[in-house]
């Protein structure tokens, strides 16, 4: 259980102008499970692989529980890495894998035995010592990876996309796993990926990092409903953003004059609403209620993608397929906006 | 079990080896065994002439000869031994770096790097040696045994180098990164996650470089100027002095260490892991 933070961390890979990350800063609270989110090449195993000890920072400090940790060489440092390719060493059993890091910290090898076989029990592989890696299927070789850095104990567990080499269905199973795990041992996890919805279900908090700057710090659902800026709004699949001025409350634009939540910056010139929170058919609200024009209607399967248009703005709106199916094509549709749902960018 | 070895068992079991397969073991045998056949031969007769297909007489003279203490036949295999080993031992030390930067990394000027790496096995030996007496003799070098060793270097090297290379590009560092996060040390990771990993190509990689130096001729020759005696340069001296029977004797130990090596080796050269993938498809 520790406190990570990271301070105004910044690294230039030699030879190269722009920095693969800059200007990090982060407090990881200690305990929780926390995902790093970005695009692929967004610098986002950079600062893990800064973390464990395998990549020095340009400039930049990084704390454990308030102790710079810079100087400490990776195998000193307590922050155990979990790699994307399990990489177990091959001419071990999973047993001899699982027991490594206990091996180099010269316990027992009665000790190891007891802790090892623990740990396998834990990751739901009990009695699997004996096994190859290469006997082992790819999310049992996952499993054993996890069982031989949480076996340590380490102040900060760091995972660099474990799942993304499985298959959907077993990913599903390794982030239920993954969560179980953290709650039995209470490990501070910091957690790396490039899929929302994995970070969004795993994940007390998200990090999102873009083009190697840190853009919001934030719990999952503050990301989706008060995005910091329009690059974030859009990589949570936001599409809706409608130019106009706020006055007093009010966002003043092509689409009415609509009223905000209390929360929302007044200085913004952008308004942003996300397609699932809009309210299509019979609406008796006065307040954010307009009539728009369905243009188009497409099915996606678990829900319909609508576009829409008022004056000369389009925007799109999701509903439940069944509820869509109705409404036709080129014909008129009041709009409902809720005021929670609204959010404006600067 | 590789696809190879299930399919040479299956037909095995089946109907015994084909046709062409026998062809094959057969001139192969024939091609390792029957040049040492005279040889052997020779190292046990008194008396052997020409129209005669066997000896018309035997005995072990030769073999008492190649035995007793007058003789310098096991000095220099001691010298032979040690040479080699050493050779061995040094390579390893550069060649490993040397194939692991290669093998690993892409830099700038590599392919001019790797062009020197092999020069060595291009350039002819005796005109390097020759261009290398005048430096060693400044040296103090010349005469001396570590002026062989170093001298052996140069032909032993390159396939070091070259077989460490094979092995590091089907390699992932990144398994030495997980080593150390999971608590090794520098000298530990090496230990328990490299060593293993690239051990059947260092053997192979040793084997070549143990048999380069154990069979230097005209370098040993020329740098140790007749006063660092290898078996080669025994063995040369009596084919050339005419005596067939002790020429017999020292040969079937010069091939000794080759044979046991070979073995060896054979049964690493099996050994299932990618390092050793990557060897098969140089």
């Amino acid at each position: 259980m520790t406190n990570v933070s990271l301070e105004n961390l910044t690294k230039f890979y030699p030879g190269e102008t722009m920095p693969a990350v800059k200007n990090v800063s982060l407090q990881v609270e200690s305990g929780s499970l926390t995902a790093l989110l970005g695009p692929s090449a967004c610098g986002k195993s950079t600062i893990l692989k800064m973390i464990a000890g395998l990549l020095a920072p340009t400039s930049g400090n990084i704390r454990f529980d308030g102790q710079s940790i810079l100087r400490l060489p990776p195998d000193r440092r307590d922050a155990v890495m979990v790699f994307q390719n399990h990489l177990l060493f091959p001419y071990m059993t999973a047993g001899e894998n699982v027991g490594f890091g206990l091996k180099m910290r010269h316990r027992t090898r009665k000790e190891i035995t007891q802790a090892v076989s623990r740990m396998l029990e834990l990751v739901q592989l009990a009695g699997m010592e004996q096994r190859k890696p290469s006997q082992l299927s790819g999310g049992q070789q996952q499993r054993v990876a996890l069982a031989r850095a949480l076996v340590l104990r380490p102040q900060i567990l760091l995972l660099d996309e474990p799942f993304s080499n499985l298959d959907a269905n077993l990913r599903l199973e390794m982030q239920q796993l993954l969560i179980s795990l953290h709650q039995k041992l209470g490990t501070t996890m910091l957690f790396v990926t490039h899929d929302q919805e994995e970070a969004v279900s795993l994940s007390s908090r998200i990090a999102l990092v873009l083009e190697g700057t840190l853009r919001q710090y934030a719990p999952a659902a503050t990301l989706y409903d008060q995005p910091a800026d329009r690059e974030v709004a859009k990589f949570f699949g936001a599409k809706n953003f409608i130019p106009g001025n706020c006055t007093d409350g009010y966002f003043e634009c092509a689409l009415g004059c609509l009223a905000l939540p209390e929360e929302a910056s007044i200085a913004g010139k952008i308004l942003t609403f996300r397609p699932e929170n809009v309210i299509l058919g019979t609406a008796r609200n006065t307040e954010n209620s307009f009539q728009a024009t369905l243009m188009s209607k497409k099915f996606l399967g678990s829900q319909t993608r609508l576009e829409l248009r008022k004056d000369a703005v389009t925007f799109q709106a999701l509903l439940a397929p069944h509820i869509a199916e109705p409404l036709m094509e080129g014909s008129p549709v009041s709009v409902h906006l809720p005021r929670r749902s609204l959010w404006v960018l600067g | 079990m590789t696809m190879v070895e299930i399919r040479i068992r299956a037909e095995i079991s089946r109907d015994g080896l084909s046709g062409p397969t026998w062809f094959a073991l057969v001139l192969l045998i024939s091609w390792l065994i029957l040049p040492l056949i005279p040889l052997a031969v020779w190292s046990i007769s008194r008396s052997w002439f020409f129209p005669d297909i066997t000896p018309s007489a035997y005995s072990l003279r030769a073999w008492r000869y190649v035995f007793s203490s007058t003789s310098e036949v096991l000095p220099a295999l001691g010298v032979t031994t040690l040479i080699a080993l050493c050779a061995t031992l040094l390579s390893a030390i550069i060649g490993l770096p040397a194939g692991r930067a290669l093998g690993l990394y892409q830099f700038r000027g590599k392919s001019a790097v790797e062009l020197l790496i092999l020069a060595p096995t291009i350039v002819p030996g005796i005109a390097v040696a020759l261009g290398l007496h005048v430096v060693f003799l400044n040296l103090g070098l010349a005469g001396s045994f570590l002026g062989v060793l170093i001298v052996h270097l140069i032909p032993t090297l390159p396939y070091m180098v070259l077989v460490m290379a094979g092995v590091f590009a089907n390699y992932n560092p990144e398994i030495e990164a997980q080593a150390r996060s999971l608590g090794a040390d520098p000298f530990q990771t090496f230990y328990y996650v490299t060593l293993p990993a690239i051990l059947p190509g260092l053997l192979i990689g040793s084997l070549f470089t143990f048999l380069v130096s154990w069979s230097q001729y005209i370098l040993t020759l020329l740098i140790g100027g007749g006063r660092v005696v290898t078996l080669p340069l025994l063995l040369f001296n009596f084919a050339s002095a005419g005596r067939n029977d002790i020429t017999g004797a020292i040969s079937m130990i010069y091939i000794l260490p080759g044979v046991v090596l070979l073995l060896l080796g054979a049964r690493h050269l099996t050994g299932r892991n990618t390092a050793a993938e990557s060897l098969r498809q140089i």
